[in-house]
């Protein structure tokens, strides 16, 4: 039991808690919140550049939303009792609230915005198809044919509505998960009002690469010529979101060191060794001062398209891994040392368990395998005039 | 109205979201307890419930009232603060007939509970790692549980 125990630990502090599967919940949590961040520039902002990502945003933040809550489920175990959250809620619990802004976000925002923007491919598609898939479409056109461009403005307008709810609803379902972890106040790692403003511009940065990333990968998988207009254009936005996310944690940082309070030299101490590989090495070297470097020099020099896309993908990699180890060095860090700030204890993940590595593999890839579905039912480009797909 | 008939489609979502959420109220309604909310954010009815459960522990007061020989020799050692229930389990059935024996401690396994060190016990707390110390002995054979420190003349 005292494996890994070094110096004093209060008894409820040896074990860790809260595994790999509450450092998920971040992350992908941050990717709904991303992706749909990148959705609303071309929605809401009119950067018509990156508009043949929209729809395969939209679809990867339905994805990725609907796996957000499995790692809650798995680590509480239980999932009946998550209804309970809705029937009974408890004002003063933020886990119970933020039940509600995920259902907002799932139900009032991500549902009717793509349900408004396919539904001319669904009524076209409820037509088209034959069989089960017929009923399908059938299903989701509500009964309604109609797509004359009226009421196709009408779709736009109230799409466009959505969206611009949508963007503070983002901020507020990942603002609200860094709240969750800036709001335990016994806990000096987490404690900060910092928090939900870098979890909001981390989940924007992870969010932004993992479209790029799919994007590029769905193209090549299409066998399509990837539109460098619209990946230099992502490229650039996750650049400049990446100084941001990056210049606010050294604020975090800066302003820790500055007041040097009573926990300081504890947390100091375990960022230079227990932290030190996953935070400084993984988290701000290799994962974020090594891919701003690399987006910065697409944007000084005049490269090649290959180079560019190479660079894209190595930066769009790098960075998904240092957004993860972030989450990681919030979660399971807030977690290593005493709050007596004696001792640290260490986390060592499962394999095969309820919670452990090869879970959290699976959930990582789950939302992929819906993408698929999702995109197989709603593909997000367009159509030819033959109903083939471009070639 | 045009904008009314264009948008059809519109009212139609918005008649289905109305009819989840009349869902989810009716279905909240018949799942919820009705005394729920009654005193506080739990079932109002759960304090009845659990006053009818059956009692289990008698309390060390009973214990005392005939096993008073163990209860001075408690009293001088380590373990006076230690109520009897703690190691020996709820006793509330042998306190009302003596005849219902409560079962027999296996030592070896018990004192580790409290006693298996641990970096996060403060150090002047006797902790031991049961293996080295003992070898898995009962520890009764050297210790008396109901006062258990080892005088220079052998176990008390």
């Amino acid at each position: 039991m005292t494996t890994g125990v070094e110096g004093y630990m209060y008894p409820n502090e040896i074990t860790l808690y809260w595994s790999v599967l509450i450092v998920l919940y971040p992350y992908i949590t941050g990717l709904v919140a991303g992706a749909f961040i990148l959705a609303s520039l071309e929605r809401v902002f009119r950067v018509e550049a990156v508009k043949p990502t929209y729809r395969l945003a939209l679809l990867t933040a339905l994805s990725f939303l609907l796996v957000a809550p499995l790692p809650l489920q798995l680590h509480l175990g239980h999932p009946e009792r998550s209804l309970e959250m809705y029937f009974t809620p408890h004002r003063t619990s933020a886990m119970a609230m933020f039940g509600f802004v995920y259902l907002w976000y799932l139900m009032a925002v991500l549902t009717v915005e793509i349900w408004l923007d396919y539904r001319h491919d669904i009524v076209v598609m409820a037509q088209s198809s034959t069989g089960m898939k017929r009923w399908f479409y059938k299903v989701l056109t509500l009964g309604s044919n109609n797509i004359s461009d009226r009421a196709l403005a009408i779709d736009e307008r109230v799409g466009w509505v959505i969206t611009l709810i949508g963007i503070p609803s983002a901020f507020m379902l990942h603002g609200y998960v860094g709240f969750i972890f800036g709001s335990i106040k016994a806990n000096p790692w987490w404690s900060s009002p910092m928090m939900p403003v870098v979890f909001i511009f981390s989940a924007m940065v992870s969010g932004i690469a993992a479209v790029m990333l799919l994007y590029m990968l769905v193209t090549r998988l299409r066998k399509q010529k990837i539109d460098m207009l619209c990946v230099d254009t992502i490229a650039r936005y996750l650049f400049y979101m990446f100084i941001v996310d990056f210049s606010l944690e050294m604020l975090d940082l800066i302003h820790r060191i500055y007041e040097a309070d009573e926990s300081f030299r504890s947390l100091n101490f375990m960022v230079h060794t227990k932290l030190y590989f996953s935070q400084i090495v993984l988290q701000i070297c290799i994962g974020t001062l090594v891919p701003i470097a690399l987006l910065g020099l697409t944007q000084v020099l005049q490269l090649h398209e290959i180079v560019r896309k190479r660079i894209y993908v190595a930066a769009g990699c790098l960075t998904m891994m240092g957004i993860f180890a972030m989450r990681w060095n919030v979660v399971i860090g807030g977690q290593l040392f005493s709050k007596s700030f004696l001792g640290y204890t260490t986390y060592k993940m499962a394999l095969v368990t309820r919670e452990g590595l090869l879970m959290s593999i699976a959930l990582t890839i789950l939302p992929l395998f819906i993408l698929w579905a999702l995109v197989k039912l709603l593909p997000p480009w367009p159509k030819t005039a033959k109903g083939e797909l471009p070639a | 109205m045009s904008v009314f008939k264009e948008s059809g489609h519109l009212f139609r979502l918005a008649a289905l979201y109305a009819v989840g959420t009349l869902t989810f109220l009716f279905i909240r309604g018949v799942l919820v307890p009705k005394s729920f909310g009654q005193y506080g954010h739990y079932r109002g009815n759960a304090i009845t419930e659990i006053a009818a459960h059956p009692i289990h522990f008698a309390g060390h007061q009973a214990c005392d009232t005939c096993h008073t020989d163990v209860q001075q020799l408690k009293q001088s050692g380590m373990h006076a603060r230690v109520n009897c229930e703690g190691c020996h389990g709820p006793l509330a059935k042998h306190a009302d007939d003596p005849s219902v024996q409560p079962a027999k401690l296996d030592t070896a396994k018990l004192c580790v509970r409290c006693h298996a060190a641990s970096a996060a016990k403060p150090r002047g707390f006797p902790q031991v790692a049961a293996l080295d110390h003992s070898n898995g002995l009962p520890c009764e054979t050297c210790h008396k549980p109901h006062s258990p420190a080892i005088s220079a003349g052998g176990a008390k």
